[in-house]
């Protein structure tokens, strides 16, 4: 795949090939509806070995919890391949779900892609 | 008995947004605020999940009925409930409980979820097959005063 590509779902925007690590850019509500095809496209990603995975959810308003069940899945999938799944820019809303879900701890969250590079 | 709006959707995944925006509609018309409302919505998606998926066996175009009705003064206590109606296998009440939280695996968080948002969560089976689900959600603070 190209540095930069749609991969045709709606809920992925953009895979960016980055030097250290491939950022996914999410887009709209991640719902029962939606969730599928990102747990698809993260699932593909994962296989190739990324290493670090950034998942951009600046443009996510919703989710529930397909979409949190479909994040759990990943970063298991990736902490097997001793990768690592980070998240960034979550809208207080999205990120409620995962204070209730008591599932905050579990994930690497920060507040930007650079923070995300950082740690 | 306080404004109610009726709802009749198909079981299909795609038909989740519209009740999640007439539930924060229906919060918001009687005062909960934005956290609260985007939260009862959450648990009606969640509601509706486990329906489409479990009920209905994610067969698509079933039929689901949803009131949303708007407690008031007369109703002793001001809240929002949300009645959900479907003519599926009826799940037993007893084995309906989510995952334990300190278990990490994807899935089993919805029922989680339905019962730390809404104040009451009932599942009642139905003589003539189905389930209706009835979720509050109760006003905790002193109620705002509306006659203004």
């Amino acid at each position: 795949m190209s540095p930069a590509e749609s991969p045709g779902s709606e809920v992925v925007k953009e895979i960016r090939r980055l030097e250290q690590a491939v950022a996914v850019d999410i887009s709209g509500d991640v719902d029962l509806h939606r969730s599928p095809a990102l747990r698809e496209t993260l699932a593909k990603l994962i296989d190739e070995n990324p290493g670090r995975l950034i998942l951009n959810l600046t443009d996510v308003g919703y989710m529930d919890s397909s979409g949190v069940a479909t994040l759990v899945e990943a970063l298991q999938r990736i902490q097997r391949k001793e990768g690592r799944l980070q998240m960034h820019s979550l809208k207080p809303r999205v990120r409620s779900i995962f204070e209730i879900a008591r599932l905050e701890s579990i994930f690497e969250i920060y507040s930007s892609e650079e923070e995300a590079l950082r740690a | 008995m306080g404004r109610c709006e009726n709802l009749t959707i198909l079981s299909d995944p795609a038909n989740l947004a519209k009740v999640r925006v007439a539930v924060e509609t229906g919060g918001k018309q009687v005062g909960f605020d934005q956290k609260e409302c985007a939260a009862m919505a959450l648990a009606t998606d969640e509601a509706l999940t486990n329906v489409i998926r479990h009920a209905y066996g994610g067969v698509l175009g079933k039929e689901i009925k949803i009131v949303i009705e708007q407690l008031n003064e007369a109703d002793d206590r001001q809240g929002l409930s949300i009645c959900i109606r479907d003519f599926g296998k009826a799940v037993d009440p007893s084995k309906i409980k989510g995952r334990e939280l300190s278990e990490i695996r994807p899935g089993g968080l919805g029922v989680h979820i339905m019962r730390e948002v809404m104040d009451e969560v009932v599942f009642e089976h139905q003589p003539e097959g189905g389930t209706l689900l009835r979720m509050t959600k109760y006003h905790h603070r002193p109620r705002k005063d509306c006659s203004n």
